[in-house]
């Protein structure tokens, strides 16, 4: 009977230690993941984007 | 008349999606990979954003609601081109030249490899979740689909991207490509300096 619940302990800590090491690695690609989106936001805006907001939005103060 | 009310909205909006602009840009970049043709769905959907800035009602989530016109752009653009219908190898490279900065760590580019692989939809819910800062709720609201099935998408897509680095589904440069999953573990412990 004891031995038994030592060898479950042993198998659950088994069982711990690998989902603590699949946590981790997920957290870990999460983190990769986030820096690659980041890298992006944190790029500057190339100047078309404006260009083309600000001749849209002069087009429509034209227009109406 | 109300036209002078009609301008300061204007303004208002314009403000709100300049700050938008680089959201939008990581966004498409993740959904098209190549960063000229990304770079062209985002001001794409800038501009759908402004023509239809009438419909949005200030105070509710912008990003959101950008995002998910950017997201359909996407797919109705998609359909329409006979080009885009299939992610090889070949343009999985392609993409990667294009967005490959020498200076970023290879664990990045290994794994922007692993996403390409993911199905569309596993790897925009993923992103939206992970990387954008939506909650389930924005972010099936984005999709167009049930709050259970972006939860499933994303963690099938957790779970793909994974076994992916683990594998090394892929290689590059004659690296072992099991060694992705270790340098993204010691690149993410030194960023997080935990552990």
């Amino acid at each position: 009977m004891i031995d038994q619940d030592d060898s479950m302990r042993a198998n659950s800590d088994r069982e711990d230690a690998s989902l603590d090491e699949a946590r981790l690695r997920q957290q870990a690609i999460g983190v990769k993941l986030r820096q690659m989106f980041d890298q992006v936001v944190s790029e500057p805006v190339p100047d078309d984007f404006l260009e083309i907001l600000r001749r849209a939005d002069e087009k429509s103060k034209g227009g109406s | 008349m109300s036209s002078g009310q009609a301008s300061t909205d204007d303004e208002a909006f314009k403000k709100e999606l300049v700050t938008l602009i680089p959201h939008l840009r990581a966004f498409a970049r993740t959904l098209c990979g190549d960063a000229t043709a990304a770079d062209d769905l985002a001001q794409d959907a800038m501009l759908k954003a402004w023509d239809a800035r009438a419909s949005y009602q200030m105070g509710t989530n912008m990003k959101a609601w950008t995002f998910m016109i950017l997201r359909n752009q996407f797919y109705s653009e998609k359909r329409r081109s006979w080009r885009q219908t299939q992610l090889d190898q070949e343009a999985a490279e392609r993409t990667l030249m294009a967005i490959d900065d020498p200076s970023a760590p290879i664990a990045l580019d290994e794994l922007r490899m692993a996403l390409r692989t993911l199905p569309d939809e596993q790897r925009e819910a993923l992103v939206l979740v992970g990387a954008g800062g939506f909650a389930y709720e924005e972010a099936a609201d984005i999709c167009g689909c049930a709050v259970g099935t972006v939860k499933s998408r994303v963690s099938r897509a957790r779970r793909a991207l994974h076994a992916s680095l683990e594998a090394g589904a892929y290689d590059r440069d004659g690296t072992p490509a099991g060694e992705a999953m270790g340098s993204i573990l010691a690149d993410a412990d030194r960023l997080s300096g935990a552990r």
